[in-house]
């Protein structure tokens, strides 16, 4: 069975909301310590498939397994990592009081996160603002802080939803080094963008486009298929109205 | 576990907005003394015939700012007539009678309830409990009580007010940040989500119905027979249910504006249901479906006429159900944002 090679497996996944279908038959499997792209642009799906992979939506048809068993379930919400693109975090309080917070709704122990805080908040080169409260971060700030609270928990899959936007180039660059380091240690990651040369960093890429996903592969895959010179020219050709389905 | 880092969460997040604790806990104050203020200034110095009474009767009548008058019946109504006194009293084999001028309501009510606390205060031997004070309005009637039980009723709105709009507003916050959603992406139940704010803001309004209670009874030195602690029920009551009530609608809510919608639509009707009119049975029996009806009705018979927990046993009931039915409300409300 698919599901039980691939960490995350889509089978032929509709949803509606009311009368607009916004995902058409998804068909979509991220194997184990894979770093997965979902490229496309804004409004194409990415969001509402991801939600769906966190538990948080569900499909109106379709099956969703993530490690091997059906979403959404409330056992498994412990494995996901769940970034949002919006920065949810608590602005009155401090950046420790927002990660204690989502630690113990995670049910990590009081000695586990107080070891825990200083290594998340260190990889995302926030741990001298560690005290401040958050409404006095910037907007990239607040995008690390949310990184970190999503990988908190030790997930065996992170699904990041956006999660580079309004960050500098070389913070970037040390989050995906990040990304590297825990898809090595066996961490299955799912990362939505819009950026190409994001894409370009991810082991396996699908691109989406009005609800459907229109290609799947590695990168070099993606653009050796239609002899593109950069994953840009893939995006645009398989985009493209021209292109039949 | 979740629950009590949810507790802690908003006891934290309010610690850190001094000025929503402030309005919490504050502004019922400032409006109770206000109104206190404008509502009082009528009823001081006033005096009632004493026509037959024991001494003790007398000495409370004294002590709840009365100013005594020893009469006979015949100068007991001259005086009436020309408005020296607004009361007088007599007791015959343990009833009291009680001619009243009902003009101003505000003051013969005052008269009034000045008489009920002397005659609590008496003992076994004076008067007989089961003997009801005959009332009867010479000028004016009963009908014209406006102000009747204008504080009690007002304790109950205040909270109910207060805590409807800041709870409403910090759980619609939960949404339109994101928080909501990330929470809901972890293991937490909904009903979790929802015990956790009533039990968060409830450890706020068990400090904010003390604070009021308090301050009405013993600086405003409002009419209050009954017990405190039955006030305090009451009020905590009151504050639960609006609690949950706002949590509740803020999930049909979008914004902070349409939170602040929901005043004119949902708490101010429901002043005019609580007896501070007096209703056609029709529109009475509106008032029924409201909570603040409860509250008021139950404040009412505790801080006016001294009734004990039987007597308020209904309204208790009634509003410990409205609150669980909000919160199961709520609870599957959210069903909208994470289905399990």
């Amino acid at each position: 069975m698919k599901n039980e090679t691939d960490c995350i497996v889509m089978n032929q996944v509709n949803k509606f909301y009311g009368e607009k279908q916004v995902l058409i038959n998804v068909d979509l499997s991220v194997p184990y310590g894979a770093i997965y792209g979902l490229l496309g642009p804004s409004g194409c799906g990415k969001t509402t498939t991801v939600k769906i992979m966190a538990g948080i939506s569900e499909a109106t048809s379709g099956e969703t397994y993530v490690l091997g068993k059906p979403m959404p379930q409330l056992s498994l919400m412990n494995e996901i990592g769940y970034m949002a693109q919006s920065d949810a975090l608590y602005m009155m309080l401090p950046a420790a009081d927002n990660l204690e917070f989502f630690a113990s709704i995670y049910g990590m122990k009081k000695e586990q996160y107080r070891k825990r805080i200083p290594e998340v908040m260190e990889l995302v080169n926030l741990s001298d603002d560690l005290y401040k409260p958050v409404s006095a971060y910037s907007g990239g700030m607040k995008r690390r802080l949310s990184l970190a609270m999503s990988i908190l928990h030790h997930p065996k899959v992170l699904i990041l939803d956006e999660p580079t936007v309004g960050i500098d180039p070389l913070l970037r660059k040390e989050i995906w080094n990040e990304l590297y380091k825990m898809s090595d240690s066996g961490v299955t990651i799912l990362v939505t963008t819009h950026v190409m040369d994001e894409a370009e960093k991810c082991h396996q890429l699908a691109m989406m486009r009005q609800g459907r996903l229109i290609a799947q592969g590695t990168p070099h895959e993606l653009q050796r298929r239609i002899g593109a010179a950069s994953i840009e020219e893939a995006f645009i050709y398989y985009g493209g109205d021209g292109h039949a389905d | 576990m979740r629950i009590k880092a949810m507790v802690l969460r908003i006891l934290n997040q309010l610690r850190n907005d001094k000025r929503t604790l402030a309005l919490i806990l504050c502004a019922p104050l400032l409006l109770l003394t206000l109104i206190y203020f404008i509502l009082d200034s009528s009823t001081t110095d006033l005096s009632v015939g004493i026509i037959n009474a024991p001494q003790q009767y007398v000495e409370r009548l004294y002590e709840n700012n009365i100013v005594p008058i020893r009469c006979s019946e015949s100068e007991a109504a001259q005086m009436l007539k020309e408005e020296t006194i607004i009361a007088s009293v007599k007791m015959i084999s343990g009833k009291i009678y009680i001619d009243i001028d009902g003009g101003n309501s505000t003051k013969s009510n005052a008269a009034l309830s000045a008489m009920e606390a002397a005659k609590k205060g008496m003992g076994p031997a004076m008067e007989r409990k089961d003997l009801k004070t005959e009332v009867n309005y010479v000028y004016g009637s009963d009908d014209l009580a406006l102000f009747d039980n204008f504080g009690s009723l007002l304790i109950g709105f205040l909270v109910f007010f207060f805590t409807f709009l800041i709870s409403g507003i910090s759980f619609l916050q939960e949404r339109t940040t994101g928080t909501l959603e990330k929470l809901l992406s972890t293991p937490i139940k909904r009903w979790e989500i929802v015990t956790g704010y009533v039990l968060g803001f409830g450890a706020v309004t068990v400090i904010q119905s003390l604070i009021i209670t308090i301050f009405v009874v013993y600086v405003l030195d409002i009419m209050m027979i009954g017990s405190l602690w039955l006030v305090l029920l009451i009020t905590l009551l009151s504050a639960m249910t609006a609690l949950t009530l706002g949590i509740l609608l803020s999930t049909l809510a979008s914004s902070e504006f349409q939170m602040i919608q929901f005043i004119p639509i949902v708490v101010v009707p429901q002043v005019f249901f609580t007896g501070l009119f007096d209703l056609s049975p029709g529109w009475s029996i509106v008032g029924r479906f409201m909570p603040l009806y409860y509250v008021a009705d139950a404040l009412e018979k505790i801080m006016i006429r001294g009734g004990g927990f039987r007597d308020i046993a209904f309204d208790v009931i009634v509003l410990l159900g409205l609150t669980a039915f909000f919160m199961i409300a709520n609870t599957l409300l959210l069903r909208r944002y994470r289905r399990i």
